[in-house]
């Protein structure tokens, strides 16, 4: 019986360690290639005209001016007249041109007329009496109540009563039961009566109200109540590198070169495995014949999963231009636009303690937007499952491109809602929310140990208890410093994934994989699992990732990928390592089992001086290299390698000019838990990035939409402001390793440690200045708004 | 912003930056010559290329690399797209990110804000002309051992500003990166590395990765607190 499991410290030589990434060198030297970077011969720049109005129908479009421009070599109208447009900046003609000055010229020659119509782009606060919808359920109707986890029996009566204005077939409901739909629900929804849509329809969409334990009986018997208003504004992924693919169709010698090819892609993707199913559907040729390709990418946060519309553009403009290369980067006002952002969550809290401090109660009414498809539903409270609630939460959908998975999807929002009102009832307590929290970290459920350990390594890291004073600064001058803290979590289970290892007679390990590396640090822990296994050293091993032609393996979405792609590869060294000891066990007069690799050597376990290098060692393989293929989940070859939940505890300490409304973070410590730690040098760097990008969200980053012509006002990056190298302060990570870590298996990373910032920021202004600034980012003016209003909350 | 429904250039209203540079100092109509015609404008003497493809000669890493483009195209999509020199990224493309980064004449210069025709006759160094084939240089090594990278797609920009940076202040303190390394943007969040390499006293050496287990560890503060 072969043991997966990964090994005990004292015989990991790589695993555990600090391990510079792999593809550091080709990064640095500038020599690594991104899909923006391809740039083959003949190559035909690909170019997008949007519609600049957030709400309207097309009512002609004139290529002919452009389509006889010299350079031109292909025009695609993305979207016919008579089509409604619901967002500014949606795809509407696309045009290929032999360069980028030629292709610009052309989507100037363009001439398309719009009907133009009404928009909605406000995320404020929903009016209290939000008429409910009387005409029949949409589809979009019905799934949002589905999305946004409407109970059961409330969405049965409304499909009973209202009816619904489209007709599901067969395979809508099968898919309906792939997602989790309820049975009941799915039999409603076929029985449910059709009639034609109504026009006008609202754009808030309410959930239920939801209840459970009795919260009106909780407050009334509480010690401590507190009320508040919390929020984040929609922001934007902004990718460096933009949103974009490049496709041909080869032919002659470049057909031979990409056999069993018809089209060949490069894009930027967070996806590889994923692009060529959607593509295949869409251009209509078999998902086997299309190969997909990317080496590098330039960020994608959640925002890069699909071919997207500019893409299957640029598979069809290459068609019509005899198959040569068309790339189609998107322009950074475009990226900014369109092409990715989270959505806004706000709420206003009711919140409840006991006289020990327990919380009791929990009420909220939460609101948010996610552009056309109304966005998620924050998990409120978040973190702490208070046993009274009642909650609301009403879904805006306003004329702004789609909402795309961001880092954490939901998180964020949830803890800038749920950290921040627990911190204000601490205050109305005159407790340390240290130790309010700690109170309570039975709440969390299963992880209530992982917090316990972490907070205080958290406040020794940032001298908490030394620091911390009671709400408001009462030292002299405008400049007032304050601590904030909150708390994480995030599942993180390991995607399916298949890797392919290799061993050839000459020593030579060879592994392939069609995965991806956002920078998180992907092939480098791939190499280290594997050479830890073998016991030899990683740059003996040749990764091969970044091709549709290698064995699939999961999108890198929702930190599922280092738990995948180091499962599969653990099981697949194993298996390889085993077939090689049965090769060579017999020369070394030993069993295989009694056969260990390390050092670069076959050995046996007892007798190390009985051993042959790795290379004579695979000379035992004969002519013929070794292949096995490794995969995750495998039931077969236990123990599960993969978990997932981790806790986090951050805390930041800020310094806030009451004269100008300026926030600068001193200091931030951030403790995690990522269960193994595969590689502490590139999980920190993760950590320290997610403070940063939080640094970044809570002071300086929204996403300003024109209430007059509903476009976007800062898409670009003077007036989107990230955070520069002068606005971090210090900040200090520590990674939890050892035992009750290491036994968990591995667990993804890129999400957790970007949730906590907002909200510890927001906590520590708060404890600084003395009022609360209800909503993110943080900027002077809504600083000095609060300052002004004294903590009467700010109309959003 | 790009406006769709925006004036045509030659009308005054609705340039933006980038469209100005590529259409100043042209008064009127040329026709196309070679070289360039002098024209008197604002009280100087003016190169006028264009319209159409110029013939543009520029100096990259010490080889003098030609092609015929239009006066419009900027320094960096040169590099990029015709001289297929893509270490230099294009992302907001109007002068803000830094991805862009080149030396021009030994100093750092957004190439994306620089028009081709004006970078000729002028000595171009971009992160290919750094270092020889694989070699890396001391900056660029100090940003693997600092892990000072994730994506990657700002690095090269970051890399050729930090080289200059510590070229100008090999005794950088905090105050001085925080001036001098502020013209540079990265999403992913690596400026913690980037400041350790920085501020790491002499490029050439004091370059290795000190940030090694400083912090106390988890089971010690445990067990010093239980």
């Amino acid at each position: 019986m072969s043991d997966y499991a990964w090994p005990n410290p004292a015989t990991r030589p790589l695993l555990g360690k600090r391990i510079s990434r792999v593809d550091g060198p080709i990064k640095s030297s500038g020599r690594a290639k991104y899909t923006y970077d391809y740039n083959p011969s003949g190559l035909l720049v690909g170019k997008i005209l949007g519609c600049p109005h957030a709400h309207a129908r097309i009512t002609s479009i004139d290529t002919s001016a452009a389509e006889k421009m010299k350079g031109v070599k292909a025009v695609q109208i993305i979207q016919k007249p008579g089509t409604e447009i619901f967002w500014a900046g949606d795809e509407v003609v696309a045009v290929a041109a032999v360069d980028e000055p030629t292709a610009e010229d052309a989507i100037r020659a363009i001439k398309v007329q719009y009907e133009v119509l009404p928009h909605f782009v406000s995320d404020a606060e929903p009016p209290k009496n939000i008429a409910s919808t009387t005409g029949p359920l949409s589809q979009e109707d019905f799934e949002n109540m589905e999305e946004n986890q409407v109970p059961d029996a409330q969405v049965i009566a409304a499909l009973q009563k209202n009816g619904i204005s489209f007709r599901p077939n067969a395979d809508y409901l099968k898919e309906l039961k792939g997602y989790g739909v309820s049975a009941s629900v799915i039999e409603a929804l076929t029985k449910a009566k059709y009639a034609t849509a109504t026009a006008a329809r609202s754009p808030y969409k309410e959930t239920s109200v939801q209840t459970q334990g009795d919260p009106d009986k909780a407050f009334a018997s509480a010690a401590a109540v507190s009320e508040g208003l919390y929020g984040a504004s929609c922001i934007t992924h902004c990718c460096l590198e933009t949103h974009g693919m490049a496709a041909e169709w080869p032919s002659g010698t470049e057909a031979a070169a990409y056999p069993g090819t018809s089209l060949l892609i490069h894009i930027s993707t967070q996806n590889l495995s994923g692009i060529a199913p959607q593509v295949a559907e869409t251009v209509g040729i078999p998902a086997g014949n299309i190969q997909v390709m990317q080496q590098y990418i330039g960020g994608g946060f959640g925002s890069k999963f699909g071919p997207d519309r500019w893409g299957i553009a640029a598979v069809q403009l290459s068609k019509s231009a005899g198959g040569k290369p068309v790339k189609i980067m998107l322009d950074r006002a475009t990226e900014q636009e369109v092409a990715g952002m989270r959505p806004s969550g706000y709420a206003r809290v009711k919140i409840a303690a006991d006289k020990d401090g327990k919380l009791i109660a929990w009420q909220s009414r939460s609101w948010g937007t996610g552009g056309m498809g109304g966005g998620g539903s924050p998990p409120l409270p978040y973190i702490f499952e208070i046993p009274n609630q009642r909650k609301q939460h009403i879904a805006i959908t306003t004329n702004q491109g789609s909402a795309r998975a961001w880092r954490a999807p939901n998180h964020p929002q949830a803890a800038v809602i749920t950290m921040t009102a627990i911190e204000d009832l601490a205050a109305k307590m005159n407790l340390d929310p240290y130790d309010l929290i700690s109170r309570n970290l039975e709440l969390t459920g299963p992880r209530a140990r992982i917090y316990r350990e972490e907070l205080p390594i958290a406040a020794e890291m940032m001298q908490w208890k030394k620091h911390w004073h009671p709400r408001g600064d009462k030292s002299a001058g405008p400049v007032k410093r304050g601590l904030g803290m909150s708390l994480h979590t995030w599942g993180g289970r390991g995607h399916n994934s298949n890797c392919d290892l290799t061993i050839h007679p000459d020593g030579t390990v060879e592994i392939k994989m069609a995965t991806q590396d956002l920078g998180t640090g992907c092939r480098t822990i791939i190499e280290i699992v594997a050479a830890d296994t073998l016991g030899i050293p990683m740059k003996d091993i040749k990764l091969l990732i970044g091709d549709s032609r290698y064995p699939v393996s999961g999108a890198s979405g929702g930190s599922t990928t280092s738990g995948g792609v180091t499962s599969s590869t653990r099981r697949a060294a194993v298996d390889a390592r085993n077939q090689l000891f049965a090769k060579v066990a017999p020369s070394l007069k030993a069993r295989p089992e009694d056969l260990e690799a390390v050092n670069g050597n076959v050995q046996v376990k007892s007798d190390p001086s009985r051993r042959l290098s790795w290379k004579d060692a695979c000379a035992k393989l004969g002519a013929m290299p070794l292949t096995v293929r490794g995969k995750n989940p495998d039931p077969s070859k236990p123990p599960d390698l993969t978990n997932s939940g981790v806790g986090g505890v951050q805390m930041a300490d800020v310094s806030v000019d009451i004269e100008t409304g300026i926030v600068r973070v001193n200091k931030m410590v951030a403790v995690q838990d990522c269960g193994l730690v595969v590689d502490v040098k590139t999980a920190e760097s993760q950590v320290l990035g997610a403070l940063i990008m939080g640094i970044s969200y809570a002071l300086y980053e929204e996403k300003i939409l024109d209430p007059v012509t509903g476009r976007m006002l800062n898409p670009n990056m003077e007036f989107y402001r990230l955070a520069g190298i002068a606005d971090i302060g210090e900040l200090k990570v520590h990674m939890m390793t050892g035992k009750g870590y290491d036994e968990r298996g591995v667990i993804g990373l890129a999400e957790p440690p970007v949730i906590s910032p907002g909200a510890a920021i927001s906590n520590a202004v708060a404890n600084a200045i003395g009022v609360r600034v209800p909503f993110l980012p943080l900027t002077p003016d809504r600083v000095l708004e609060a300052l002004e209003q004294g903590g009467a909350h700010a109309s959003v | 912003m790009k406006n769709d429904d925006a004036p045509k250039p030659d009308q005054a209203s609705g340039l933006t930056r980038r469209d100005f540079m590529k259409i100043s100092g042209v008064g009127v109509a040329m026709p196309l010559v070679l070289g360039p015609t002098i024209v008197h404008a604002a009280g100087k003497d003016v190169e006028v290329f264009g319209p159409g493809k110029v013939p543009i000669a520029l100096m990259v890493n010490g080889k003098k690399l030609s092609a015929e483009l239009e006066p419009r195209v900027t320094l960096l999509d040169a590099l990029r797209d015709t001289f297929n020199l893509t270490g230099a990224k294009r992302v907001c493309d109007r002068g803000t990110c830094g991805a862009c980064t080149v030396l021009m004449e030994g100093r750092p210069v957004y190439a994306c804000s620089v028009l081709a025709i004006d970078a000729q006759g002028k000595n171009i160094t971009t992160i290919e002309g750094l270092a020889e084939d694989d070699a890396l240089t001391p900056v660029m090594q100090a940003f693997v051992d600092h892990d000072a990278q994730q994506c990657g797609f700002c690095t090269p920009g970051f890399i050729v500003a930090t080289t200059h940076f510590l070229q100008q202040n090999p005794n950088a303190t905090p105050d001085d990166l925080r001036r001098g390394l502020s013209g540079n943007f990265c999403r992913c969040g690596t400026y913690d590395g980037i400041r350790a390499v920085a501020l790491a006293r002499n490029a050439k050496k004091n370059l290795t990765d000190k940030k090694t287990d400083e912090n106390l560890t988890g089971e010690k503060i445990v067990e010093a607190l239980s």
